[in-house]
């Protein structure tokens, strides 16, 4: 709407024109309130001026006035909090089918897989009219995601997932910047989001060849390091079984109870004990330091893929069973 | 009521002229002497981090980063930080102005704890020697805010020695605070009761709350890091089991806090100067000494506005964005107090007018684009960016410096004992607004268009307001420049200055300019109320004041 005025960023996804409308409401407001206050300086300084045969008259103050003058600005303050607290409640919860790309952030470069295999460095592709959940991770220190055009920006932190998503809406070319100083090259560490219309996603998707989906490598990554031989399919094994973990509540062998997301199972594989499942002994062996985090990211999508709609996932898993006995 | 009374600057004595030896002012336990030990030191490092700002805007001149390395560009932005906050904007009015004319203001003849006062500028200045061994050393380069794991595990620069110099400065700035507690509560003159107190000495009380309550945790915070780094701790980085945010929770804790630290002092500075050039009591003023001290306490509890893209909850952001607003309340009564107070007032356009004028205008929009940060949404996108850089030197410079230079061109005369050039003073207050603006405004623009903070080359369509901006830097530095060297100037040239130039309330200005070591001769007590314009009558039409040579 306003990307052919000076000065305004582009806008390519369907955040983009909300937020460009906060902010215009935002900045309204507050050339409203600044110009009042100027004008009424302005107005003082000449009108009360000091002139010849006029003193100043003692005023001693007025709490009516004083509550008017705080607590109106103050609802109207609270208008802008209600407005960007709804933008970002929905910037915060990803759509359930969106596509995935899994991201590792490391000084100083963007490592993307997408669901499908495909994989790039310091670029990222993504149709339009797709959401597209960002799961990202840092193998070193803080970094920070940060598409202008998109108007998000989510910090990246090694250790643990966090998650960002968008709508694209316009091809084009946008900046990926690193938001989040992270050492010498913070300012190399940038990037491009190239926004293809669905067509020529599905013909650069198939340039790549030769990928397969990361919950393919994670299958076999789950077989190669032996995870199937607990995690059985049925109840029988000595670990819980993954069938259709992700996304739903687990019960604690503490008492509590938590929704089992891509940071929970991303924990559960590399810290032993730090939230066991009621009923089960912290008895599995710990991957810290034995699995890259493109592995882990493999896995992370295996287990989630794992009892999702069923069919394809469950018999392969319980495929692997067999295979690893 | 005072009267400018003729005054003979050879031979009165003065706490200028109380001694003249190293020793006298190295071992002075007067707070005068210590206040001028303050401003000597926070001045040299005004003028360091002043440079280091200038090399930054001037490598921002252009997109390439050709004017230094990149190494040596987050040296400067992180060394510029760190100096301009802890080593002068915190200190800046508290230790040299409060120090200054607290006790006066107050009818005492020192702080409570003058050993202490001396000790405290002897933790700022070590400190302050860590720091420029940091820097001679080869710098540092963690930014001014420490982010763990960066700084405890990948950086090869100077961060334990900087980390202690900073330490230093935090506890000659808890020692100050709790000298200004003490003193405030107890040494008090008969008849200047908490309702009478000028709103200077209310803004530095609240001040020192925070000081108080507040630097210990920022202290122990940076410890913790030296720890982490030196013997791998794992507190905070997570390959070792740590937290990254706990560390930027503990950081906010204070250094949220920390900015009310630097603005209140300035408020405190503005309501002097508002009633003085108004020849008005100031409008509403429990309600003005309320403010303070509510934004003091809402302070503590707004600090994870600083973290909402960091990676906290949704419903911890859904809290803090609200709280967040909540520090508007006290702020909108002071802004529009000192509004009413020129209603029907008799209005003078003397220089720390023009600079407290200044101050309402520029705090007004560093206040409202707090607003903007504090609004969840909008934050996602303009979090690290050019526009919270524009919003926070809107505040600190915009708010925070203009304050300062208005206050020392306020009480100079009381200070030096000499009247600084009027001319001169006003030209320097419109070179600083204007330059000021230039620099800063086209920032929130760029932070809107998206590019981001701590970036040593940026792409090609950012030039132009860039551009503005370094222009903006040279004319604010002549600004600053200026009044330096007419202080110094009018210290041997000035005019000499009468006890009440301004015809001022307050009892600092009953004072003779400079006061006698002991400030006041008998013990002073309080029948009136702050701001008693009403008795004081108009502004004196001509300044000069008959000199006994």
């Amino acid at each position: 709407m306003f990307s052919r005025m000076p000065f305004w960023p582009d806008a390519a996804s369907t955040t983009a024109s909300q937020v460009d409308a906060l902010y215009l409401f935002l900045v309204m407001v507050s050339a409203i309130m600044t110009a009042l206050i100027f004008t009424t300086l302005v107005v003082f300084a000449v009108r009360f001026r000091k002139q010849r045969g006029q003193s100043a008259e003692q005023i001693e103050g007025s709490h009516t006035l004083e509550i008017t003058w705080s607590v109106l600005p103050f609802t109207v303050f609270l208008s802008f909090f209600v407005w960007g607290a709804v933008i970002f409640f929905q910037e915060r919860t990803p759509p359930q089918d969106a596509t995935e790309v899994y991201t590792v952030a490391k000084q100083w470069m963007w490592k993307f897989e997408h669901a499908e295999g495909q994989r790039e460095i310091n670029e990222l592709h993504v149709p339009t009219g797709r959401d597209v959940k960002m799961i990202m991770t840092s193998q070193d220190v803080i970094h920070s995601f940060y598409v202008p055009a998109f108007r998000i920006k989510q910090d990246v932190l090694p250790g643990r997932y966090t998650t960002a998503w968008f709508r694209a809406t316009k091809p084009g070319t946008y900046h990926l910047f690193c938001s989040q100083y992270c050492g010498t090259q913070h300012s190399g560490m940038i990037g491009w989001v190239i926004v293809m219309d669905p067509r020529d996603y599905q013909a650069w998707m198939a340039t790549g060849g030769g990928n397969q989906p990361m919950t393919a490598t994670g299958q076999s990554l789950f077989a190669q390091f032996g995870c199937a031989t607990c995690h059985r399919s049925d109840t029988q094994g000595r670990g819980p079984s993954l069938a259709g973990l992700y996304n739903n509540p687990v019960l604690l062998e503490d008492g509590r109870t938590v929704v089992a997301d891509e940071n929970y199972i991303r924990e559960s594989i590399l810290q032993l004990g730090a939230k066991v499942v009621k009923g089960f002994k912290p008895i599995m062996p710990t991957f810290q330091g034995q699995l890259s985090d493109e592995q882990l990211n493999a896995l992370v999508a295996y287990v989630k893929s794992l009892g999702q709609p069923a069919a394809e996932a469950q018999p392969s898993a319980a495929g692997m069973v067999t295979a690893a006995q | 009521m005072a009267t400018a009374v003729p005054v003979n600057l050879g031979e009165r004595e003065s706490y200028l002229n109380a001694g003249y030896g190293f020793k006298s002012w190295l071992l002075t336990r007067d707070h005068k002497r210590i206040a001028m030990l303050y401003l000597l030191s926070i001045t040299f490092f005004f003028f360091i981090g002043g440079i280091f700002a200038l090399l930054i805007r001037l490598e921002l001149l252009t997109p390439s980063g050709d004017l230094v390395q990149a190494d040596t560009y987050n040296k400067l932005f992180t060394m510029h930080g760190q100096i301009m906050v802890f080593f002068f904007l915190i200190p800046a009015v508290p230790a040299v102005l409060g120090n200054f004319l607290i006790p006066i203001m107050i009818g005492a003849r020192d702080l409570a704890f003058p050993r202490i006062n001396l000790l405290s500028w002897y933790f700022y200045i070590s400190g302050g020697l860590l720091m420029i061994y940091t820097i001679l050393a080869g710098g540092v380069d963690t930014g001014w805010t420490f982010y763990t794991p960066l700084s405890t595990e990948f950086l090869k620069t100077n961060v334990v020695t900087a980390i202690f110099g900073i330490f230093l400065a935090g506890f000659s700035s808890i020692l100050t605070g709790l000298n200004f507690i003490v003193t405030i509560h107890r040494m008090r003159a008969p008849g200047m009761t908490w309702n009478r107190l000028p709103l200077f000495v209310w803004a530095h009380y609240a001040t020192s709350i925070i000081q108080v309550l507040g630097t210990p945790v920022v202290a122990i915070t940076l410890v913790l890091v030296a720890l982490e780094r030196l013997l791998h701790l794992g507190i905070f980085d997570p390959s070792l089991g740590g937290d990254p945010l706990l560390f930027q929770h503990l950081f906010w804790f204070y250094s949220h806090p920390a900015v009310y630290i630097m603005i209140l002092p300035g408020m405190g500075i503005v309501s002097e100067i508002v009633c003085c050039f108004s020849r008005k009591r100031i409008f509403g003023y429990q309600a003005m000494a309320v403010a303070v001290l509510g934004i003091a306490v809402l302070g503590f509890l707004v600090w994870a506005h600083h973290m909402f893209v960091a990676g906290i909850s949704v419903y911890s952001a859904l809290i803090f964005s609200l709280l967040s607003y909540f520090v508007a309340l006290p702020s909108a009564v002071k802004v529009f107090n000192w509004t009413a107070t020129m209603y029907k007032g008799s209005i003078t356009y003397q220089t720390p007018m023009l600079y407290a004028f200044g101050f309402i205008g520029l705090f007004t929009i560093g206040g409202l684009t707090g607003l903007f940060l504090a609004c969840l949404g909008m934050d996602v996108h303009v979090h690290d960016t050019y526009f919270v850089v524009a919003h926070f030197h809107y505040v600190m410079v915009g708010g925070m410096v203009v304050a300062y230079l208005g206050g020392m061109h306020f009480w100079w005369p009381k200070i030096s004992g000499r009247m600084y050039p009027e001319a001169w003073g006003k030209l320097a207050a419109l070179i600083v607004f204007i330059g000021f603006n230039l620099t800063f405004f086209p920032q929130f623009i760029l932070g809107y268009m998206g590019m981001p903070r701590r970036y040593h080359a940026y792409p090609p369509e950012f030039q132009i307001l860039n551009v503005l901006s370094t222009a903006g830097a040279t004319i604010l530095a002549v600004g600053y420049l200026l009044p330096m060297v007419y202080f110094v100037w009018s210290m041997r040239y000035g005019p000499p200055a009468p006890a009440n130039p301004w015809n001022a309330a307050g009892l600092e200005w009953q004072v003779p300019s400079p006061p006698p070591t002991a400030n006041f001769e008998e013990q002073p007590v309080v029948t009136w109320e702050a701001y008693n314009y009403a008795e004081l009558g108009e502004l004196p039409e001509n300044q000069e004041v008959p000199v006994v040579r």
